[in-house]
């Protein structure tokens, strides 16, 4: 009666099933363990981000997690309780490594938060369904945990087959066989509500013939249905590890191999796990949420092996203390299977949503692993491997790092399946060389593509200042013509009218501008060798090359500035008259001012310098004192002067003509503040790191007003 | 609690080296019994020799090389080899060259070469190629007749002294191998004429070869054993076999000119070539494609060294010559990858 003709993976293993010692007695529930710890990231995709606080009461069936984005999954409180943490925990993961976990101490009550299945869910909307099983955090149970919304959001169009991953191929594990005894109705219904999603024209359950059990328990469902399911087939397929690999599984149904690279979906095929398959029920018909699976517990350490229907974040110490197992023969603890399982260090470990098993074993059940021997090249690894790859080629390129031949021999396609080294007679843990080559891969990867980037990025960047340095070659060039022209006419010109005393005093009234020109100059280095130094601390040498070139540009323009200095002084001291003369008390306010706004700019870096941590805070201070002393020196100048000059001339500076002046000044400073306050908000939306700086500014600038405020009060009055 | 943190599987199959070793040593007993049976107890006091110099020659290159030497010598590959050098010797080869082919396989041709798993050239062949090249005389001469051509068996004490001292006694029983005597005959006699001679069991028609025939199947038996038990897959033997029979058949078709098919396949070390020496995994292909080729290339350069070399038997030279392609094959009939299209050839290029 088995209509479909099935196909052989080439390569695949036997090994010892020692499934039915947990398949004795039917799937039961725990007592709620003290607390349950939820990672956030259970899935495959984004973390998604709680959305409770330490404190807070929780419903059952409430999330406390919400998903990032597509990709992504919700996560509910798996019972009712208190918030009791929201920190790092050691998490289910092969590294050990901890991530952050909600903890929730369960009040006992299981009050249940409202929840709303969809009613006549056969006729509702796909898109419906689909936003359904997303908002209640069904993802993949078979393993992998990927996000099933995200899965069964392909184009409908594009599925043909539908297959139900029922396989369960890794010795030990029965969690979903138990499930399909015991639940085969709902199954059926989860896999109606797929069908009527991504409408395939033909659904395969594909299953192990080693579950006789739950392939009668189908298709007794299946008659059930009879007269409602559409084109639903239980096939048993022969027992052969991994014959439960996504896919090896399409190999055996369809005869298709799925292209290196692509997804099932790109041969037509869209692959479930049959636990899936009832989570999709429960979610849609009653509106339950993702908050318990199947898990087995077995291994000959644990003292009742069987499976349970366990709440997501339960310990798995809760369960090993309630199956009565030997803590002093437990050796090995895995989650997951014998073959791709990893094991926990820490038997605080919560269970996931892809926790599909707990292994508690022996030393005698499962031994230490034996010394490596020498590969023979025996090619048992060869027939054994399901993806048809040369385990022992790819052996040789991981431990000599040869990545480039372990690429070309194809060791991306290989699925870790352990197949290889259950033959190996050396006892080499070739999978965990391919781990390695793979990681070594990866990181090979990440690392060309960053200094290609950075590659593409230094060549543009010289191309643009190329360019306009050859821009600003050009524009020196004419005016330097323009300038050369000016003077040829201004030399004619003085060759027409010699000796013009006149002319002589220009060089004077220039010597303040190129001071500045000199100050700004020094200023120039100055800041060009911070930002070496910064370049230089950041590693970036690209970078201090380019500015050890602007440095000694700024260092020619200082030395130039220096000599025109020089040359004016001299020319003035031919005059010493005429600089005198033009002290007047508004140049000396002007250098004041100048002071205080250098003061400001350097008290402005000192406060950057300390939030980011800098190490120059210490020549910054420096900078700042200088700065202090000059605007001091410039002041007492300024206040010696007018001393001087009211004492030579006796009469008081009536600020009479100044009112005016002085209205201007505090409706400026109005306009500063005013700026200063945009600036320091804008700085405050953007969060950026300059709005303590901003914030010292604008008092600054306040204080400023301030004062003109009272000069001007003072004047009036 | 201490938990052990192991990658997985977590699971492996109790079939270790030593276990494949020991499989292939115990699939040689059917052809060792027929060579005792027919040839004398000579060839189990070679294993003997070669079993202990392999075995001492082991250990102490492992010490020189610092490696633990009770782990190497208990995976049985030195004693495997050891063995299928003694067996493929002739049975009263003087002690002191199975002990020169010996030690040279086992510290030129395993070791110095990089050890178990890294030596391009299977070290039996390099062993008995070197003495088969260096002492000539010993190694066609010591081959002794099939026991029913001998009045007498050949007693353990002969077959000591004519191993271990005296030359003398050895002609009493030695005769040349039936590969060597029809070719040498074939020039001059016909096909008719040369089977008269008793080495091909004279007039009686039931069977061609005396005496080897039967050690020939002795070695099929354990071969198919191996194949069964998965130790290795058909694919070298069988083409092996059908590259050798082609040949045979096309060239070789008039045996009155050249040697026949039926002699070819079980009158020298074909068998024992085919199943065991050149199914040596560490020196031959692969891939199942490289090994067919692989196969084929022993087979093909075995009929050509009978036919017109000068060696009468060629199993060593032609498994040789056929190592030095293998990790070239390898690269060039690598399998197609699951949901690949088409199958890598050759290495990856640099750029």
């Amino acid at each position: 009666m088995n209509l479909i003709t099935l196909h052989e993976f080439k390569g695949g293993i036997h090994p010892p099933e020692n499934k039915t010692q947990s398949t004795a007695s039917p799937i039961s529930s725990l007592k709620l363990p003290e607390t349950l710890t939820l990672p956030i990231a259970q899935h495959i995709g984004a973390q998604s981000k709680p959305v409770v606080s330490l404190g807070d009461m929780v419903l059952k069936g409430q999330v406390i997690a919400e998903a990032q984005g597509f990709v992504s999954a919700n996560l509910h409180a798996p019972t009712s309780g208190k918030i009791t943490a929201i920190e790092h925990r050691v998490i289910a993961h092969p590294s050990g490594m901890s991530d952050i976990c909600i903890e929730i101490q369960p009040d006992g009550l299981e009050n249940w938060a409202t929840i709303q299945g969809i009613e006549n869910y056969l006729e509702a909307e796909p898109k419906a369904l689909i936003e359904k099983i997303a908002a209640s955090g069904v993802t993949g149970l078979g393993g992998a945990g990927f996000p099933t919304h995200v899965k069964a959001s392909v184009e409908p169009s594009k599925i043909e087959t539908l297959i139900i991953n029922a396989a369960e191929c890794e010795p030990y594990i029965t969690a979903d066989d138990m499930l399909m005894r015991e639940q085969a109705n709902s199954i059926i219904k989860g896999i109606e509500i797929l069908q009527r999603i991504v409408q395939p024209k033909q659904c395969l359950i594909g299953i192990e013939d080693n579950k006789p059990e739950a392939i009668a328990a189908l298709e007794h469902a299946l008659k059930h249905f009879k007269d409602n399911t559409f084109n639903i087939h239980v096939v048993p397929i022969p027992t052969k590890y991994p014959s439960g690999g996504e896919k090896q599984l399409i190999e055996i149904l369809t005869g298709k191999e799925v292209p290196a690279g692509g997804l099932p979906s790109d041969i037509g095929i869209l692959c479930q796990n049959v636990g899936t398959c009832f989570a999709i029920y429960k979610a849609i018909s009653k509106g339950e949420p993702l908050i318990s699976r199947v898990t087995t517990v077995t291994g000959n350490a644990c003292g009742q092996p069987q499976n349970f229907e366990v709440l997501l974040g339960t310990p798995v110490s809760h369960l090993l203390r309630e199956t009565n197992t030997d803590s002093n023969q437990l050796n090995r603890l895995i989650m997951g299977g014998p073959m791709m399982g990893f094991t926990l260090e820490d038997a605080q470990t919560p269970i996931v949503k892809s926790t599909n098993c707990i292994i508690a074993s022996s030393q005698q059940e499962l031994p230490d692993p034996a010394y490596e021997q020498a590969c023979i090249r025996c090619g048992m690894c060869t027939e054994a491997c399901p993806a048809q790859l040369l385990p022992q080629q790819l052996y040789w390129f991981a431990k000599s790092s040869n990545l480039e031949q372990a690429t070309a021999h194809n060791i991306s396609d290989c699925i870790e399946c352990g197949a290889c080294a259950y033959v190996c007679p050396s006892s080499i843990p070739l999978v965990q060389y391919y781990r390695f080559a793979k990681g070594e891969i990866k990181q090979a990867n990440a690392d060309k593509l960053k200094s290609d980037r950075a590659k593409e990025r230094f060549e543009t960047r010289m191309a643009r200042q190329e360019r306009e340095a050859a821009e600003k070659e050009a524009k020196r060039k004419a005016r330097a013509e323009a300038a050369a022209k000016k003077q040829a006419e201004k030399k004619a010109a003085e060759a027409a009218a010699p000796a013009s005393s006149e002319a002589k005093a220009a060089p004077a009234a220039d010597l303040e501008l190129l001071q500045k020109k000199l100050d700004a100059a020094q200023n120039g280095v100055k800041k060009t060798k911070e930002k070496i130094a910064l370049a230089e601390e950041a590693g970036d040498t690209d970078k201090v090359e380019l500015l050890k070139g602007a440095l000694t540009k700024s260092q020619d323009k200082m030395k130039e500035a220096a000599k025109a200095i020089a040359s004016a002084k001299k020319a003035a001291k031919a005059e010493p008259a005429a600089a005198q003369i033009e002290m007047t008390p508004e140049r000396m306010e002007k250098k004041v001012e100048m002071a205080e706004s250098r003061l400001n700019t350097a008290q402005k870096r000192l406060a950057d310098a300390k939030e980011s941590n800098s190490e120059q805070v210490d020549a910054l201070t420096t900078a700042v004192e200088k700065q202090q002393e000059r605007v001091n020196e410039a002041k007492q100048a300024l206040t010696e002067f007018l001393n001087t000059l009211s004492n030579a001339t006796q009469l008081p500076a009536k600020p009479e003509v100044n009112l005016d002046q002085l209205k201007q000044k505090v409706l400026a400073a109005q306009t500063r503040v005013d700026k200063a306050l945009e600036r320091l908000n804008m700085a405050k939306e953007q969060g950026l790191e300059t709005v303590g700086a901003l914030q010292m500014g604008l008092d600054k600038q306040q204080a400023k007003l301030e004062e003109a405020k009272k000069a001007l009060q003072e004047a009036s009055a | 609690m201490k938990l052990l943190n192991i990658s997985s599987p977590h699971t492996t199959r109790a079939f270790s080296t030593a276990n494949v070793m020991q499989t292939v040593l115990l699939a040689l007993i059917p052809g060792i019994v027929a060579l005792t049976a027919f040839f004398g107890p000579g060839h189990l006091i070679q294993i003997v020799i070669a079993a202990c110099t392999a075995l001492v020659c082991e250990a102490l290159i492992l010490k020189i090389r610092k490696r633990p030497i009770g782990m190497y010598l208990k995976d049985y590959s030195a004693l495997l080899t050891a063995v299928l050098l003694a067996l493929s010797l002739p049975p009263y080869t003087p002690y002191w060259v199975t002990i020169i082919a010996t030690g040279f396989a086992i510290i030129v041709a395993k070791h110095l070469y990089g050890g178990l798993g890294q030596n391009p050239f299977n070290p039996a062949m390099v062993g008995f190629a070197l003495v088969l090249v260096s002492f000539p005389l010993p190694m066609t001469t010591s081959w002794s007749a099939p026991s029913p051509l001998l009045d007498n068996t050949i007693e353990l004490s002969q077959a000591l002294t004519a191993i271990f001292s005296s030359r003398e006694t050895i002609d009493a029983f030695t005769m040349a191998t039936p590969l060597d005597e029809y070719k040498h005959q074939v020039a001059v006699a016909t096909a008719d004429e040369i089977l008269m001679n008793p080495l091909f069991n004279g007039q009686d028609q039931s069977s061609i070869l005396l005496g080897w025939q039967w050690v020939s199947l002795g070695f099929l038996l354990g071969g198919i054993f191996l194949v069964w038990k998965k130790i290795f897959t058909w694919h070298i033997p069988v083409s092996f076999l059908v590259s050798l029979t082609l040949c045979s058949s096309i060239f070789g078709w008039d045996s009155d000119s050249y040697v026949p098919l039926t002699i070819h396949l079980l009158g020298g070390a074909t068998m024992l070539g085919a199943f065991f020496i050149a199914t040596d995994p560490v020196t031959a292909s692969t891939t199942h494609l490289g090994k067919l080729i692989y196969g084929a290339g022993i087979g093909i350069l075995i009929y050509v060294i009978r036919t017109w070399g000068s060696y009468p038997d060629a199993v060593a030279f032609a498994v040789l010559l056929m190592n030095f392609a293998a990790p070239f094959i390898d690269q060039y009939t690598q399998p197609r990858t699951y949901g690949h299209t088409k199958a890598v050839r050759g290495l990856a290029k640099k750029d």
